[in-house]
């Protein structure tokens, strides 16, 4: 049950082959054997999923179901959910019961998704490893002795343990590709303003998305079918019109142009990973699409382009919690400046304060020029970079992350290392461009993943090389031993 | 780029964050080695180049002007850490 994908569940409960009661039951039990080990959860909402259940049992009873009617799901914990406590992994926010749901939970919900629990993260969704949550570290269930990624860690990890069959993520920088293509699941960030950021605590306003976790392209459409759209409540939501982006899964490869940017697969990639990219890249050429060679010139420039906007857009973001209307507040504040430093000081993890510091800085008079202007005319380059790739191809691919899955605490000593982790996925966020990441394969027993990006609102397009894909190869059904 | 100490408690300051001078050291040396990989975009040449502060460059959507949001205060108020009559409470400002 733990393995099947969301349409056969659907099938199975619409033909009331199984309630949602006891799929709700069935995941919460597998949550509570396995999530000690993998600390996926912040929070685990059983009752409240078990009310969720029996209304969406109710619901399909009465011929009032839509396709994820009953279907369990857990949501990274930086959505706001009525009435349950949201954390965003940080101290700063261990008290905080949002007063309503984020737009994608609304969504979600009004869907009849059974939410079983909050994921782990890394605090306020700053990391790629999930050891910077205020809730320790989770774990990564291929070997439990490295990370999941992050920050999205717990969503992808729990999915992996089979503790829940979706789950939502966030990605600012990779957060939703990188944790997915280290645990092995699937993971797509839509296009900036396809799915509404209302209720979804921000980060980085003009990078931020929120997007599916699953194990197949397929369920990751039929999540974003009921996400996506536009919100009144987000003023960068995007007009796009609905679409059913199930519809194409299937559709022939052939004519589809695949572009492989030279910068990608140059000499800093591991040549064992870059070699099973182009296995997985051979089989879309078996499937019918055309590969060219490409060019992104400015790759190099997006690491530290994006960590100047990132770093910049994030202090003024944080800058909200002040210990006085939500959260944290320290004891015994002498006056109102101390109220405010202790607050945040005592509140924020370390990557936290030294990312709000960096914002600070590249923000201040004398500096503003020179790194955060800068930063956003670069950022044009690299924007303009994948525009014209665009022009000639309709999806690149390459890998998602420059290694697989790390040791817990081998990146924690310099905050560089971990950067680059997101060597690959940060400029898609910089452009604004959907992208998804894909199980392509094993290297040391650990998974890697196949990132494909699209064109901007060609999620269709990406879910369907994605699909295609996934009906050639079988990677995306390996399940880690202890959890098969 | 090098840092002293006392400008790493300087930004600390202007961010609102309380550190211990013992942290300053440790801080010092991460924020030192960010700044020194975001060196890498100063050397471009972007003189002519627009800046670009939103991926799709959209301007801000307008609406009726018309109450759409109800008031919600008491809810908002029961997350505070402390309040009083209706209003948040801080200490004293004014003497």
């Amino acid at each position: 049950m733990h393995r099947t994908s969301l349409k056969s569940l659907s099938d199975l409960l619409q033909r009331r082959e199984i309630s949602s009661q006891e799929l709700t039951r069935f995941f919460l039990e597998r949550t509570e054997r396995f999530n000690p080990g993998i600390n996926a959860f912040i929070t685990l909402t059983g009752e409240h999923a078990l009310k969720e259940a029996r209304a969406a049992d109710h619901r399909l009873q009465h011929g009032e179901a839509g396709p994820l009617t009953g279907i369990p799901i857990a949501h990274k914990d930086i959505f706001c959910t009525e009435g349950i406590r949201t954390t965003c992994a940080s101290r700063m926010l261990d008290n905080f019961t949002a007063p309503y749901d984020a737009t994608v939970v609304a969504r979600l919900k009004d869907a009849g998704m059974v939410m079983i629990g909050k994921t782990n993260m890394d605090e306020f969704a700053m990391g790629s490893s999930t050891e910077n949550s205020f809730y320790g570290p989770a774990r990564n269930p291929w070997d439990e002795s490295r990370v999941p990624g992050g920050s999205s860690g717990g969503s992808a990890a729990a999915i992996a343990a089979g503790m829940v069959p979706a789950a939502t993520g966030t990605d600012t920088g990779g957060s939703i590709r990188q944790p997915a293509a280290l645990c092995g699941i699937t993971g797509l960030k839509p296009s900036y303003g396809r799915v509404s950021r209302y209720g979804m605590i921000a980060f980085a306003s003009s990078l931020d998305q929120g997007g599916p976790m699953t194990r197949s392209a397929e369920d990751a459409a039929m999540i974003l079918n009921a996400i996506c759209g536009l919100d009144a409540r987000d003023s960068t939501s995007a007009p796009q019109p609905g679409e059913d982006f199930t519809r194409d899964l299937d559709r022939d490869l052939s004519g589809i142009r695949i572009g492989l940017p030279r910068e990608f697969f140059d000499a800093r990639l591991d040549p064992a990973i870059g070699g099973l990219i182009m296995d997985a890249v051979r089989e879309l050429e078996r499937s019918g699409a055309t590969l060219v060679d490409i060019d992104l010139p400015n790759t190099a420039l997006a690491i530290p382009v994006y960590y100047v906007v990132a770093m910049a857009e994030c202090s003024s973001n944080l800058s909200r919690y002040d210990g006085v209307r939500f959260g944290y507040r320290c004891e015994n504040p002498a006056d109102l400046m101390d109220l405010y430093c202790r607050s945040r000081g005592e509140g924020f993890g370390d990557e936290v304060k030294r990312r709000i510091m960096v914002g600070a800085y590249v923000l201040s008079a004398g500096y503003y020029d020179a790194y955060y202007l800068q930063a956003q005319k670069v950022r044009r380059l690299i924007r303009d970079d994948y525009r014209q790739a665009f022009a000639k191809v309709d999806v690149i691919a390459g890998p998602t992350t420059p290694s697989t899955a790390f040791r817990l605490h081998e990146k924690t000593d310099n905050p560089i290392s971990m950067y680059l982790s997101d060597i690959y996925t940060v400029a898609v966020n910089l452009a604004g461009l959907p992208a998804i990441s894909i199980p392509a394969g094993f290297l040391n027993r650990l998974p890697i993943g196949l990132q494909l990006i699209g064109d901007y609102f060609a999620e269709s397009r990406l879910l369907n090389v994605a699909h295609r894909y996934q009906l050639a190869t079988d990677w995306h059904r390996a399940a880690p031993e202890t959890y098969a | 780029m090098a840092f002293e100490n006392e400008q790493i408690a300087g930004i600390a300051r202007l961010a609102r964050l309380g550190l211990r001078e013992s942290e300053l050291t440790a801080y010092n040396r991460d924020l030192s080695r960010i700044l020194e990989m975001i060196e890498a975009i100063r050397g471009v040449d972007a003189a002519t180049i627009e800046p670009l502060a939103h991926p799709l460059e959209i301007s801000a959507r307008l609406r009726a002007d018309k109450i759409t949001e109800t008031d919600q205060r008491d809810k908002f108020l029961a997350i505070a850490p402390s309040t009083s009559a209706g209003y948040y409470l801080v200490p004293k400002v004014i003497e």
